[in-house]
């Protein structure tokens, strides 16, 4: 690519700068440091690590079922598969990519602190998240664990013959490790912002995370205590959901729900806080109604918790539940649609540019529409009795998930790259490659909504008597190949540009935040002195109207 | 928030506080609020936590109202009473300790934690002999579980299940009570300042010890003195 040649010029004997990547080198820095910059860091390979992993099983998943009868595993493997691909996915990617990478890293930086407020919390809580992933990591190993990322009871409490006693104990220490993120964050974001940065001039990303932090305080503790009664039921026999001990399976659905539906908003409302960021800096434009974008985060919190019940419309929930968790899961609709119209008006008359941030930014916009309203196929009562257990339900989920948050993630990564290592990648192969994620996700995941709704159960590993659905998982397989791939041409870009890269600008996008004052990469003490916060948020205007803009037509290091 | 330049003066008063002050905040007051903001976020987790098994509670209560009822005729409510009088005891003098340290009084802030801590650890032995007396009537969930006479067996094992549940992690919090107040304890007698020189850290240990005691203050009605 023209984009690598360009890059061959950087002269070799450049006088190294002190960053906070440089600024001491020795691995007992790293790994006892109180530096959010770092600690993001390290979450991002940490989670990049979890990622090739999980997507390796669903690899086993997608070339298994490309034959009606199963091509290499055994029933009970596959079980396995599924459970350490949705395990890892959600608890240890899914749950903490945004806040753990991107949170950590901007937050303080776009309020103009010099750090979280509780740093030693923090790397307690990047500790807990590692340990718990290597329980989750070694319960694979051991044998791997058979019950589906949700343990319901009673068989996983009584009668799975498999390793859920590591892969609770790992998905119970990362509860508390976002726990601790969410502490930190919500008392980071009340005390620690500079003179000036006022609630309204925060970030909406801020907001996305304020919120998130929200439901993680008020939700992750009840899963929990869950997880371990469930546990305290396995290895002592401690009844309190089995049947066999006195006790009601559907009181531990209600108590996992109450967690695992917000949950969902969890994974989802940081990447909402990305895709306004991008839009805003790729449109040159202010968010178009900030307010009701800010309070929709919170409106989502609130409602997320209203609504875990649509997961057990088919348990022995009464008909009348049903009906009230069905209406206000609809609601759950109106701020998520707030979100997309003003995320919409704002590209309106903006001056739109597609560097690669903002094609996931638009990619994201497409898949979270499809998301987002078949999830209102799911939540009418009478649709979602016949849905409940199909690949609809899959197709959906990974469309807000995968459509969704990852996306989003990919997004703000590619968008904040510069700004914590200091290095530009090659954007047009960026583009290409984003485009590429869009057509193999889609390929992977569309087909599953139509076998899903000719009836495909999930969690199946054959289909043999009903060989008609073999097309349509073909597909599926060949998206996935596609979407792997494009996952692995962005890692080595990125990983290309750590070393060959061009030199990334303070502001290579022209953007506007604290975070974009400061050099790239960052000072170990973020801001040399205190900023003090004059002008608005996604003020592009003044900014434009300063030539401020940096010129970014192209951003630096890019032809 | 105040938007002004008059951070950049309180920014020279560091020299002041420099015992307990981090480096991330600017002066001790924006470090004790966030103190204090993380201590209830912290204690709000705390009360979900209890709270699924509250929920829990109620549930298999409603549903097994006579068996409850007979099995918890098996607690010892002497016992219970006892430990819920030491317990609010202690409340009382870690409420006095913190006032203690507002007033910088090094001795009565030491006066105010000794009994608390002695408060704690009378309150687990006391627990302990109250699990013994269940143990030894085979009250306790599992295999060789025996059932009060009068209550079913399910209905009553779920009941010591949730006993058991429930004072169990109420007692683990009492543990990192005392390991908490003991280290806090320490720090005073050898006065270090960063508690000697800032109230909040005491304050923080005082919240927690309520907590825990507020916990007490609605397991002892539940399981020692619910009406038939």
């Amino acid at each position: 690519m023209s984009s690598i040649t360009a890059t061959g010029t950087i002269p070799a004997a450049e006088p190294a700068e002190k960053n906070y990547l440089n600024v001491t080198t020795t691995f007992k820095s790293w790994a006892l440091t109180h530096d959010h910059k770092r600690i993001g860091v390290m979450y991002l390979v940490t989670i990049a690590i979890f990622f090739a992993v999980g997507s390796l099983m669903a690899g086993l998943i997608r070339a298994e079922l490309t034959s009606p009868t199963g091509n290499f595993l055994e029933s009970e493997t596959y079980n396995k598969v599924f459970t350490a691909h949705g395990v890892i996915m959600i608890f240890w990617v899914l749950l903490a990519a945004v806040p753990g990478i991107l949170g950590n890293f901007v937050i303080p930086l776009m309020i103009g602190a010099r750090d979280v407020a509780f740093p030693r919390l923090n790397l307690l809580s990047y500790y807990f998240f590692v340990g718990g992933g290597l329980l989750a990591i070694a319960a694979v190993l051991s044998g791997g664990v058979d019950t589906g990322w949700t343990f319901y009871v009673p068989y996983a409490s009584l009668y799975s013959n498999s390793q859920v006693g590591l892969a609770v104990t790992g998905a119970f220490l990362a509860g508390f490790s976002s726990i601790f993120t969410a502490v930190n964050f919500i008392v980071t974001v009340h005390k620690m912002r500079a003179p000036g940065m006022t609630w309204f001039r925060l970030p909406l990303f801020i907001w996305s995370a304020y919120a998130t932090s929200l439901i993680v305080v008020l939700g992750t503790p009840v899963v929990a205590i869950t997880l371990m009664m469930m546990l305290a039921e396995r290895t002592l026999h401690i009844g309190f959901f089995s049947p066999e001990l006195g006790g009601d399976p559907v009181l531990f659905q209600h108590l996992f729900w109450f967690y695992s539906h917000p949950a969902v908003y969890i994974m989802i409302l940081p990447s909402f806080g990305v895709q306004s960021e991008l839009l805003a800096a790729f449109s040159r434009k202010r968010v178009f109604g900030y307010h009701f974008v800010a309070f929709s985060s919170l409106a989502i919190a609130v409602l997320g918790f209203l609504v875990w019940g649509h997961h057990m419309f088919v348990s022995s929930q009464s008909m009348y539940q049903g009906v009230v968790f069905s209406l206000i899961t609809f609601l759950i609709a109106v701020p998520t649609a707030v979100k997309i119209f003003n995320w919409t008006s704002t590209i309106y008359k903006g001056t739109v540019r597609l560097h690669a941030p903002m094609i996931y930014a638009i990619s994201f916009m497409g898949l979270f529409i499809i998301g987002g309203l078949t999830g209102l196929y799911l939540s009418t009562m009478s649709t979602d009795i016949h849905l409940t257990n199909t690949y609809f339900v899959v197709a959906h989920f990974h469309y807000v998930m995968v459509g969704g948050a990852i996306t989003g993630l990919l997004g703000g990564i590619h968008y904040w790259w510069p700004k914590m290592f200091g290095k530009m990648y090659p954007d047009r192969l960026a583009q290409i490659t984003a485009i590429i994620v869009f057509l193999g996700f889609n390929l992977t995941f569309f087909p599953q909504f139509i076998v899903g709704w000719l009836g495909m159960p999930r969690r199946y590993h054959y289909y043999y008597l009903e060989p008609q659905f073999q097309p349509y998982n073909i597909m599926s397989s060949m998206g996935a190949s596609i979407l792997g791939l494009g996952f692995l041409i962005t890692g080595g870009y990125l990983i290309w540009s750590l070393k060959f890269g061009a030199k990334a600008t303070s502001n290579p996008w022209g953007a506007h935040g604290l975070e974009w004052t400061i050099p790239s990469p960052p000072d170990l003490h973020n801001f040399p002195t205190t900023p003090i916060v004059t002008d608005d948020v996604y003020d592009y205007e003044a900014l434009d109207a300063a030539g401020l803009s940096g010129g970014v037509v192209a951003p630096q290091g890019v032809s | 928030m105040a938007a002004t330049g008059a951070h950049a003066d309180e920014h020279l008063e560091h020299g002041e506080h420099e015992g307990p002050l981090h480096e991330q905040y600017e002066d001790i007051d924006q470090q004790n609020e966030s103190y204090i903001v993380g201590m209830w976020a912290f204690l709000v987790t705390e009360v979900m936590f209890f709270g699924a098994l509250f929920v829990t509670y109620v549930l298999y209560r409603t549903r097994y109202q006579h068996d409850f009822w007979v099995s918890h005729l098996e607690t010892n409510t002497l016992l219970g009473g006892i430990n819920t009088t030491v317990l609010l005891t202690s409340s009382l003098t870690v409420a006095l300790a913190v006032r203690a340290a507002m007033l910088k009084n090094r001795t009565g802030v030491i006066l105010g934690l000794i009994p608390t801590l002695m408060g704690a650890v009378t309150f687990l032995v006391i627990k302990y002999f109250e699990y013994a007396e269940k143990f030894a009537h085979n009250h306790y969930p599992g295999p060789t579980f025996i059932p009060p006479s009068g209550a079913a067996k399910g209905p009553s094992q779920i009941f010591f299940s949730m006993y058991f549940g429930m004072t169990g992690l109420h007692g683990i919090h009492v543990l990192i009570g005392i390991i908490v107040i003991g280290a806090l304890l320490y720090l005073w007698y050898k006065k270090r300042p960063v508690v000697t020189e800032d109230y909040v850290p005491t304050e923080m240990v005082g919240l927690y010890w309520h907590f825990v005691d507020l916990v007490w203050i609605f397991l002892f009605p539940l399981y020692y003195l619910i009406p038939k």
